[in-house]
């Protein structure tokens, strides 16, 4: 335990909370975008004709394939206040970043796990008196559910750990608090105490996935 | 003549030969001194070289210039001179405010001259020579700004670098400022270009460089803190610091570091400088 509350941590203890405050924030915030990016890219994907459906797919290929590094930092530039004057927060950047670069996998894992629900079943509950909205929120949602939470689960804590990468554009989260402490202190007890930090938001985050896993499984 | 020729030699040989053993002197090369075998100087001069860490982006301290690949400034012709006079040849490495305290702790430059400032939390790590240039926190601004002093960067962004003591001045002086920090003072310049930040701050001597690629910049506020440079030597190397700050007083004493600060500094401060030690 001592390894946890050596002096360098201890003298900068402030500025590392900063950084685990912003990280959680990055987390929290992007977790919330890219659900609801994928929630309406996968929706626009399977029910969207021809006109969404071919967008979202775009969307979802361009960002997918590209690298989340340069997304942000295009986007920091792109939204600076001397460009398109949206924002100069590197923290709203690395928000906004992470919901896009996240929610095109997250659109891909509940499309996947719309189509996964057999469309005869629709049909039937059409067939039983249920509205559309019903057949979707009783018989296609609790299915789709049970199949998407173990590949949601991963790019939750895929995403976690992908918030590091907005230390770049200089934002003041766990990876940039553990480089000031580094150079402050030369001792890598910044990097050790910022790897615990992370550990303690994806463990958690593991085990409510393997959790919802169990509960949402009970009728299998 | 041929007689006192061999003689010689020979004697060479035999004091060569008796001074072989421990602590002898290593065989210097070129003109230069020679020392301890077991000094920090002989192990130098056997590999034949100097790695010498500085900013790569500071002009007048530590500047790489990209027409011919030469690191110019303070810092470099301090890191030559201390070469010549070991008579090995320098060698540059970029040495960032995050990465030099690690390069020299971990063996990867001999000495850094990187407009490092001497503060004790630093000297507890590693060792400092002379303070060889007193620099001053400054605020590089918009011309158009309305920021006048570090007074007014509350609620502000202040882009510096990361693992400066810019940094830790500005949460002191203006802890309401939001901080953006940088690997490098180019990019934090280029955020200030784009509006990302509403000053960039740092020590006077690096805004005075990047002032003069940014258009329509200035700077604001004289000077808010003292900065004593020196440079940075890893720790357990006592005769290094010793030679290095010798070096420094030679030079201070002949007015080559008179010439050094008119070459490098003088023509973007206008300011004569004086050595501080």
């Amino acid at each position: 335990m001592d390894i946890l509350f050596t002096q360098p941590l201890l003298g900068n203890s402030e500025l590392f909370f900063e950084g685990y405050r912003n990280t959680l924030i990055l987390a929290v915030g992007a977790l919330l975008g890219a659900s609801a990016i994928g929630i309406v890219g996968a929706s626009l994907k399977v029910w969207g004709g021809t006109l969404l459906s071919p967008l979202a797919g775009a969307y979802v290929e361009f960002f997918r394939n590209t690298p989340l590094l340069v997304q942000l930092s295009f986007f920091a530039v792109l939204l600076a206040p001397a460009n398109l004057g949206i924002t100069g927060s590197p923290i709203v950047v690395g928000l906004i970043g992470l919901s896009i670069y996240t929610g095109a996998y997250v659109t891909e894992v509940i499309r996947a796990g719309i189509l996964s629900v057999d469309p005869r079943q629709i049909e039937t509950a059409r067939s039983l008196g249920l509205s559309q909205v019903q057949a979707l929120r009783l018989v296609v949602l609790p299915q789709a559910i049970r199949t998407v939470i173990p590949p949601l689960g991963n790019l939750a804590i895929a995403l976690v750990k992908n918030t590091a990468i907005v230390s770049a554009i200089a934002a003041t989260e766990l990876l940039k608090v553990a480089g000031i402490i580094e150079t402050r202190t030369a001792s890598f007890d910044g990097y050790l105490a910022a790897l615990v930090a992370y550990w303690t938001l994806t463990i958690p985050l593991a085990i409510f996935v393997d959790v919802s896993e169990r509960r949402l499984g009970y009728s299998r | 003549m041929r007689r006192l020729i061999a003689s010689v030699i020979v004697l060479a040989f035999v004091v060569g030969a008796c001074s072989s053993g421990p602590g002898a002197s290593a065989v210097p090369s070129g003109g230069a001194a020679s020392f301890a075998a077991d000094s920090t100087m002989a192990k130098i001069q056997a590999n034949g070289k100097l790695v010498c860490g500085t900013k790569f982006d500071v002009i007048g301290f530590g500047f790489k210039n990209p027409t011919n690949n030469e690191v110019q400034g303070l810092d470099a012709d301090l890191c030559r001179a201390v070469a010549d006079r070991l008579g090995v040849t320098p060698e540059f490495v970029e040495a960032i405010s995050a990465n030099r305290l690690p390069f020299l702790t971990e063996d990867k430059v001999d000495i850094v001259a990187s407009t490092m400032t001497v503060t004790e939390e630093r000297k507890q790590e590693i060792d400092f020579s002379l303070v060889y240039y007193v620099a001053g926190q400054s605020l590089l601004v918009k011309k158009a700004s309305d920021i006048k002093s570090v007074d007014d960067l509350g609620g502000k962004k202040v882009c510096s670098g990361e693992g400066s003591t810019s940094e830790k001045n500005v949460r002191k002086k203006a802890p309401d400022a939001e901080l953006l920090l940088f690997k490098t003072y180019t990019e934090a310049g280029q955020a200030l270009a784009d509006a990302r930040c509403d000053a960039v701050s740092t020590d006077d001597t690096i805004l005075f460089g990047l002032a003069q690629n940014i258009p329509d910049t200035e700077l604001r506020g004289g000077t808010f803190t003292e900065e004593p440079l020196g440079i940075g030597i890893k720790k357990g190397k006592d005769d290094f610091v010793t030679f290095i700050n010798d070096t420094l007083q030679a030079m201070k004493a002949d007015g080559r570091l008179k010439a050094l600060y008119d070459k490098n500094v003088k023509p973007y401060t206008g300011k004569d400088v004086v050595a501080p030690f």
